[in-house]
């Protein structure tokens, strides 16, 4: 029996770190692009990361955020609230695919569920824009409308990647908790009202 | 793995008769290189023989190193030679024990294939069994059958813990001290799982044929009437329609319950006390999740308990002006609130 050698790869090592960061924020780019035109394609399943998810996540947590410091005027998401439901929604939506016979990785899952916010965190900002304005049915109809459309972007998304990994007859049980799940953020984000 | 050396059993003909158990470890292997499994084993011998015993395996071991080292030069130009070889398979060696270790330990601790014959559901299955959960059945002198399975329960209990959400924020409710999320989950969750687990250490009182499984998912399903009611009146706010639909839809799902329970339990004062505890709490909880986040009612609340609020408490609120989902005369209704409580606190 020959013995192991452990190669030392250091190929990526001693690069520098302008090209790992434009490397991982390439592949991060590439993988919103392929959400924002869902076709029926693996990548975000092949080379799955966590960046993406974290940004979006962040990004929609910062956000949603009141900004009163006054604790009792509290009534909205904190960040933390925001961080805690998008991942353990995740983790649970992916626990629930698996068990329902899915053949997908935890964290293949993970990928994609937290890449399909992007069309929501899209939503926030409009939303935000749109509340610069005045105050009015106009001014809700249209939010409505912008979280209505995003929603439905998100879980059309999601599907495209999610549903092949499913055995054919159980997709609609796989797809109802990402409908829930993106229900909740859109609520979120629809009822978010600046102090 | 080094190639085994010349007779290991040879070698430790110096070793001494008490190491005799030791050198059957060893010789049952095979080999010369060290298996870390065997390192506890210090019966019968203190730390410097086992020092010893050690150093002499790997004289072994790199004599044998030697060996295979003169004919694969090639491969080792530019690494430290034997010693570096060693190293690495020594730090190999307990990188896969410890490999194994843990994967034993996570396939024990974090399987969740336990939970897989539970998920075991095709959509048709649902669906019919939400229908079911509906309509309560007659038959009640043998038991009724109950799908153990936990796939719809815990969908349901998510829909009620949304449903919850949009009702809070339609109401404008503030916690104080939490969160609106955690808030709904506590409920929902605490709900299913508590009120399962009372009805069914009062089924094992009570004798009843149940199992704790079965409780879950008949106690889940039967929130699908709640979901029903509260996602009709949490957007139409009449109270006429809300007892309405309390009466009808939540009787029925509290019925079909209760006809399943009573199917399963002998005699009238068990029956007597298990469905009248379960009809009791589930049609409780209804009017509980209504009208804990209902608009008016918090409007008369805040009126009458004035600024002295205690802390964990829902600080109700008068109803916006610019809620834009109801156009509602708020100035009329919140007169119309002050003047009922003005007339009750008169009493």
């Amino acid at each position: 029996m020959r013995s192991r050698i452990r190669e030392f790869d250091s190929s990526t090592l001693n690069e520098s770190v302008q090209n790992t960061i434009m490397r991982d924020l390439k592949a991060v780019g590439k993988k919103f692009m392929h959400v924002l035109y869902p076709r029926k394609s693996n990548t975000l399943l092949r080379d799955w990361d966590l960046w993406g998810p974290l940004i979006l996540c962040v990004t929609l947590a910062l956000m949603l955020q009141r900004g009163s410091v006054d604790s009792e005027k509290d009534g909205g998401p904190q960040f933390a609230e925001v961080f805690v439901i998008v991942w353990f929604g995740a983790v649970t939506i992916t626990l629930n695919s698996k068990l329902l016979g899915g053949n997908i990785s935890f964290f293949q899952s993970l990928c994609v569920l937290g890449y399909c916010i992007l069309p929501l965190t899209v939503a926030m900002l409009v939303c935000r824009l749109v509340l610069l304005a005045e105050p009015g049915p106009i001014n809700f109809m249209v939010r409505l409308f912008v979280v209505i459309v995003m929603f439905a972007w998100s879980i059309v998304a999601s599907t495209a990647f999610l549903a092949d990994s499913q055995p054919p007859n159980r997709k609609a049980l796989a797809v109802y908790p990402v409908f829930l799940f993106y229900f909740v953020i859109s609520w979120m984000i629809l009822t978010f009202t600046p102090q | 793995m080094a190639t085994p050396a010349a007779p290991a059993g040879g070698a430790r003909n110096g070793a001494g008769p008490e190491w005799g158990g030791f050198e059957e470890n060893i010789q049952g292997g095979g080999s010369a290189v060290i298996d870390m499994e065997n390192m506890d084993d210090t019966s019968g011998s203190s730390f410097e023989d086992m020092g010893e015993l050690h150093q002499r395996l790997r004289e072994e071991e790199v004599d044998a190193d030697a060996a295979a080292a003169e004919e694969e030069d090639g491969e080792f130009l530019g690494m430290k030679g034997f010693k570096g070889q060693l190293g690495r398979q020594v730090a190999d060696q307990m990188w896969q024990a410890g490999k194994r270790q843990a994967s034993r330990a996570f396939s024990l601790y974090a399987n969740i294939d336990i939970l897989r014959p539970y998920f075991d559901v095709e959509p048709a299955q649902v669906r019919s069994r939400l229908l079911e959960s509906m309509i309560p059945i007659k038959m009640v002198n043998f038991p009724q059958k109950i799908a153990g399975e936990l796939y719809g329960p815990l969908m349901l209990v998510f829909t009620l813990v949304a449903i919850l959400l949009h009702g809070m924020k339609t109401s404008d409710t503030i916690i104080r001290e939490g969160t609106l999320m955690g808030t709904a989950i506590g409920t929902c969750f605490g709900y299913w799982l508590g009120v399962s687990s009372f009805i069914y250490f009062l089924a094992y009182l009570c004798n009843a044929q149940i199992t704790m499984l079965q409780m879950l998912a008949l106690l889940g399903y039967g929130l699908f009437g709640h979901c029903i009611v509260l996602f009709i009146t949490y957007n139409i706010h009449l109270h006429a329609l809300f007892y309405l639909f309390w009466l009808l839809v939540g009787g029925l799902s509290t019925l079909r319950m209760v006809a399943v329970l009573v199917s399963r339990t002998v005699g009238p004062t068990q029956r007597l006390l298990l469905c009248g505890t379960l009809a009791t709490l589930h049609m409780l909880f209804l009017l509980y999740l209504h009208f804990a986040y209902h608009k008016v009612v918090e409007g008369i609340l805040d009126t009458l308990e004035g600024p002295n609020i205690p802390p964990m408490q829902r600080v109700p609120r008068d109803i916006p002006a610019v809620l834009p989902a109801a156009r509602l005369p708020t100035a009329a209704l919140n007169a119309t609130a002050k003047a009922v409580a003005v007339t009750l606190q008169s009493h």
